[in-house]
Order: structure tokens, then C-alpha cells, then sequence
């Protein structure tokens, strides 16, 4: 074969693939790179959607790091969902993947019914526990008062709103009972075999021949549990709303975070920084943060063994 | 499942040995059952007191009462004769139905490249598609919405949330690609002998065989659109007639503050479209599910 047929035959098939990635080669540019740049410029910019915007250094970082009153609290709201409701959902979604793999009957009701919760539009299921979670008539409350134990109150309480939303998290819990249960029956049976024939207890099965086995898939799980957490908005919004009261038409004057800033997360800064006050430049130093820790676990994910990034042939 | 707990069968006299182990059998299965039931009742009596509280008159909902004392069935049409609330739904259905067609078709051509063709980039691509995954929707929204808002005058329309999905989901793409790579490539090469180009090796080949990867990209981008909130808060909030489901529940709720009952049937008729589809293709979603997590 010739030079020039060889060159020619290789442009047709960069064209080709070219042609089939060009609906993602747009979007990438149009609403990925971008705006991705488009949010430094206006992170250094002062600018309120009217007029042109104005230079202002590092003055929109120093706001919203010095200044601006939701910052921290929702940081720290970010780091008490990482360290207690991706664990309660990682070990409890454990808890779950293992029971239904024990059940032996009835197995594809009780898988059916584990999972339901976790389709449940976030907005209805919100305003379900919002409801549930009422705490002076709502039906939770109403059977611990029966019990004679201890009443929360829940959405309306700083100390209480994060366990609340951790119950709903719990409630949805169904992708990771579904993972967990594949990883598990994946499984080799002879390694449970061997170690029944050595008299080790159920415990020590479970600790040295199950969890090393699972052990990446757990991995996986916490690392998208912390990046789904990054982008934890519309339940903390939603509940802390219904739960205050506070929603009228438009919705405007609603502060998030109700109970005292005690749901706040960082997307629902750049809503309250872009869309309620109009400081776009904040908004973006927000956006960017946001954008560092949710690549920074991104990378994390990419970078397990055998991960996200399993090679084609 | 296989019945694995049988029925005792008394052959002879069961040495002792046999017998423990028989009840320590039984005892297990006693234990993880109850254990069952128990999570059972967690995943499902919310589900049942929204539906019971859904049920009950405006001042029965506002006490301690689990059972309605009378049925109110006609809450539910009350909910649909609120205004906008049919428009909510067609909306919704719009967004959701537009939006998972423009999606697939834009998707399977970008993933099939991924996982198909060998060019340089790839990895990289790949690296980037995921990126784009994983990042918050929020952290590029002040530019997307000047560019929607302010350029095109788009806003008070979903057509901003619509429009994009005709340039590649990055989730759809990431688990399409998943589901094409377990497809051998014996069956590319024999339709490329037969002189197929790589179009007609994608339609007439591939995509047959890629129908559950398809079905389950579907359904997960009709349910995206379902649950938005966020995008419809950005866009459609200054102008209810174009409202979702998802984003006119809360101000369904802000309408109907005291009436627990109403809010609640109308989360019933949000959630019950859901449930419904996914009775019909729950083997499509479970394995879209696993796909993205276990096989990645």
C-alpha cells in the first residue's frame, strides 16, 4: 500500500471518530470548558448581572472567606455529612446487601422493597420525612411518645436536622444495597468453605474473607458517597424550607440553612451568593471551591485499581 | 432461589449432632427473617403513612392519628383541580421525554467511539467525561445562566435544560460505554468483513445487542429529569407555566401550608409515576445500577 493511500485511509477514520464524539466534543466546550473558565473570570470580578462587570482582585475570595456568614458553617455542615452520613449509608447499605443476600425466602420482595425508597422523587421524599418527621403530630413522634421515649424535634432543630436528613439518606439507601449485593454474591464460595473447614466464626469469615474481597467496592462507594455529598442540595434545601415555613410564591426571601444555618451545604451558597444576592463574583468563589473538593475525589476514584478508568482494547 | 432451609426429612433416628445443626439452621433463618421484615417495615411505612395521611380530612391530618377515620378519596382531585398542577405534569413530561430521546441519540455515538475505537485521546476523554460526571451542577451555573438568561433570553423556559442533552449526557455516555465494552468485538469485526461501515456496524449491529445499556440509560435520564429541582429553580422559577412536578410540589406546599393531606397526595401522585415504571423495567435499572458501580 502506498504513502498516500496509508495517510489518506488514517484521515478518514480521525474524521470518523471525530464525527461520532462531535455531539460531546460541543457539549464539552459549550457547557463544560467555558463556563469552567468563564466562573475564574468572574470569580475575580465584581458584578450583579446589570451593567458591565468590575475588576476586583481577590476581593470576592477574601468576602467570602472573612465576610460572608454562611461559609463556614456550611464547610463544617459538609464535613459532618462526610464523616457520619456517608458512613451510616456505606455501612447500613452494607448491612442491607448482606441480609438480602442471607434471605432465602421471598428474596425478590424483600429485594423489591429495600430498593423502592431510593427512586422516590428527592422533593416528595423530603416533604414525606418533613411530614413523618413532624415533631408534634407526625407519626414518628407519635410512636416514640407512645413508647414513652424522648421526642426530637427533627427538621426544626439545629442539633436534630442533620440526623434527619441522614434517616432519609438511610431511607434511600437502595443503589448501594444493589452494588453491594453483586459484589458480595461475586464472591469465590470455596475461600467461605475453607475457612468454615478451619472452625472460624461467622464474624472472622466476614472479616477476613468477605471484606477484603468487597474492599474496593467499599472504597468506591465512600469516594462517591463524599462527591455526592459535594453536591448535596436539593434535600437540606427543601426540608429546611417546608420545615421553617417560609415558602411563598417566588421564594426569594427564604435564607437557606433553617434550622440556624444547620442544613446548609456549599451548592446552596452559590444559589444564595448568585440568585438571592446578586454577587456573582462570590458565587463563583463558592463554584470553585466546590469544583477543587469534587475533583479532588474525582481524581481519587480514577486513580483504584482496575477503577473507573479500565482500559478498551 | 432455591429453597435452601428443607423440611426435616426423618430418615432413621438423626444422630444428636445432626439435630443442633438443624435447629441451629432454623434459628438463622428465624433471626435473618425477622432481621428482614424489621428493614422491610423502615423502607415502607413511610410510603403507608403518606398514603394513609393522604387520605384523611384537612383537621384529621393535623393530629396524632396514624388511620384515617373517613377515606377522603376526592383529596386527590382536589389536587388536580389546583391550578397549574396539570401543567406541572405535562411540563415534567416534556422535559423528561424530550430530554432522555435527545439524550440517548447524542450518547451512543460518543460512547461507542470510547469504547470501540482506538485513537489517541482516548484515555483522556474518557478522564474528562467522567469529570464532567462528577461535577456539581452548581459550579459552572452563574455563566450557564447569564449564557441562557441574558444572551438568549431563555429564561422562564426549560428549554435550557432541554437543549444541552442533545450534546451528550456525560453519565449516559460513561455507562453506555461500560455496557459496549462487554460486547465482543468478533461481532464488529464480522460486520466490518461484510463491508458495514462504522454507522450501519453501530445500527445494525451494535445497537440490537445494546438494548438493555440503552433501556437503562433511558429510564435513568427520564428519572434525572423527573427529580430535577435545581434546574427548574434556575430557569423556570419566574414563571410557574413552566413548572415541573418537582419544583411546584414545594409551592404546592407553601399554598396548602396547613393541609398535610393535600401536600400529601399530591407527593403520592409524584412518586407513584416512578414506582410504576420501574415495576416495568426494574431489570433494566437494577443492571444500570451495577453497571456503573461494580463493572466500572
Amino acid at each position: 500500500m502506498s504513502t498516500h493511500t496509508l495517510r489518506a485511509k488514517r484521515r478518514r477514520s480521525a474524521l470518523r471518530t471525530v464525527a461520532f464524539l462531535s455531539p460531546w466534543l460541543i457539549g464539552f466546550g459549550v457547557f463544560f470548558a467555558y463556563p469552567l473558565v468563564s466562573t475564574v473570570y468572574f470569580s475575580l470580578m465584581k458584578y450583579d448581572g446589570f451593567g458591565t462587570p468590575v475588576f476586583r482582585g481577590l476581593g470576592n475570595w477574601a468576602y467570602v472567606f472573612n465576610d460572608y456568614p454562611l461559609f463556614w458553617p456550611a464547610l463544617r455542615n459538609t464535613l459532618w455529612l462526610v464523616l457520619v452520613m456517608v458512613t451510616c449509608r456505606v455501612v447500613f447499605g452494607l448491612g442491607i446487601g448482606l441480609l438480602i443476600t442471607k434471605i432465602k425466602t421471598g428474596t425478590g420482595v424483600f429485594r423489591t422493597l429495600f430498593y423502592l425508597p431510593y427512586l422516590a422523587p428527592p422533593v416528595a421524599a423530603t416533604l414525606a420525612f418533613v411530614f413523618l418527621l413532624n415533631p408534634g403530630t407526625g407519626p414518628v413522634n407519635s410512636v416514640l411518645d407512645g413508647l414513652g421515649l424522648p421526642t426530637p424535634g427533627w427538621f426544626t432543630d439545629p442539633a436534630w436536622s442533620k440526623p434527619a436528613l441522614t434517616a432519609l439518606a438511610l431511607w434511600g439507601v437502595g443503589d448501594l444495597m444493589v452494588i453491594f449485593m453483586a459484589a458480595l454474591l461475586d464472591v469465590p464460595k470455596e475461600q467461605y468453605e475453607a475457612a468454615e473447614l478451619d472452625g472460624t466464626s461467622a464474624w472472622q469469615r466476614f472479616r477476613f474473607v468477605t471484606l477484603p474481597n468487597i474492599s474496593p467496592i467499599v472504597m468506591f462507594a465512600v469516594v462517591t458517597g463524599v462527591i455526592q455529598t459535594m453536591q448535596y442540595y436539593t434535600q437540606p434545601l427543601v426540608a429546611g424550607k417546608v420545615a421553617s415555613g417560609i415558602i411563598g410564591g417566588s421564594g426569594q426571601q427564604f435564607e437557606p440553612g433553617y434550622p440556624d444555618k444547620s442544613t446548609l451545604t456549599l451548592p446552596q451558597l452559590v444559589y444564595n451568593l448568585g440568585f438571592q444576592r446578586f454577587d456573582y463574583g462570590s458565587a463563583c468563589v463558592v463554584a470553585l471551591v466546590l469544583f477543587a473538593l469534587a475533583m479532588a475525589f474525582t481524581a481519587l476514584l480514577m486513580r483504584r485499581r482496575g477503577g473507573l478508568m479500565q482500559a478498551g482494547d | 432461589m432455591t429453597q435452601v432451609l428443607d423440611k426435616p426429612v426423618q430418615l432413621g433416628n438423626p444422630t444428636v449432632a445432626e439435630r443442633t445443626a438443624r435447629r441451629r439452621a432454623l434459628l438463622e433463618w428465624i433471626a435473618i427473617h425477622s432481621l428482614g421484615i424489621a428493614a422491610a417495615l423502615f423502607f415502607t411505612l413511610p410510603f403507608v403513612f403518606v398514603v394513609l395521611t393522604s387520605l384523611m380530612s384537612d383537621q384529621q391530618a393535623l393530629t396524632r392519628d396514624l388511620v384515617p377515620d373517613t377515606w377522603e378519596w376526592g383529596n386527590y382531585t382536589k389536587v388536580f383541580d389546583t391550578p397549574g398542577f396539570l401543567t406541572w405534569w405535562k411540563n415534567t413530561l416534556i422535559y423528561a421525554g424530550l430530554g432522555t430521546v435527545l439524550t440517548v441519540v447524542s450518547s451512543v455515538p460518543v460512547a461507542y467511539a470510547l469504547a470501540k475505537f482506538r485513537f489517541r485521546g482516548r484515555n483522556l476523554s474518557l478522564m474528562l467525561v467522567i469529570s464532567m460526571m462528577m461535577l456539581p451542577p452548581q459550579v459552572i451555573i452563574i455563566p450557564m445562566y447569564l449564557f441562557w438568561a441574558k444572551q438568549l433570553d431563555l429564561s422562564g423556559t426549560l428549554w435550557p435544560l432541554i437543549i444541552p442533552m442533545a450534546f451528550g449526557d456525560a453519565f449516559s455516555i460513561f455507562l453506555l460505554r461500560q455496557f459496549l465494552m462487554t460486547i465482543p468485538n468478533e461481532y464488529l469485526d464480522a460486520a466490518r468483513v461484510d463491508g458495514c461501515g462504522e454507522l450501519r456496524t453501530l445500527l445494525r449491529v451494535v445497537l440490537p445487542m445494546a438494548k438493555p445499556g440503552i433501556a437503562a440509560v433511558a429510564l435513568f435520564q427520564f428519572f434525572y429529569a423527573w427529580n430535577d429541582y435545581f434546574g427548574p429553580q434556575i430557569y423556570a422559577s419566574e414563571n410557574p407555566g413552566a413548572w415541573t412536578l418537582s419544583y411546584g410540589l414545594e409551592s404546592f406546599k407553601g399554598a396548602h401550608h396547613t393541609d398535610w393531606n393535600l401536600t400529601m397526595a399530591a407527593t403520592v401522585l409524584v412518586m407513584a409515576p416512578v414506582i410504576l415504571v420501574f415495576f416495568f423495567a426494574q431489570k433494566a435499572f437494577v443492571e444500570g445500577v451495577t453497571l456503573t458501580g461494580v463493572k466500572g
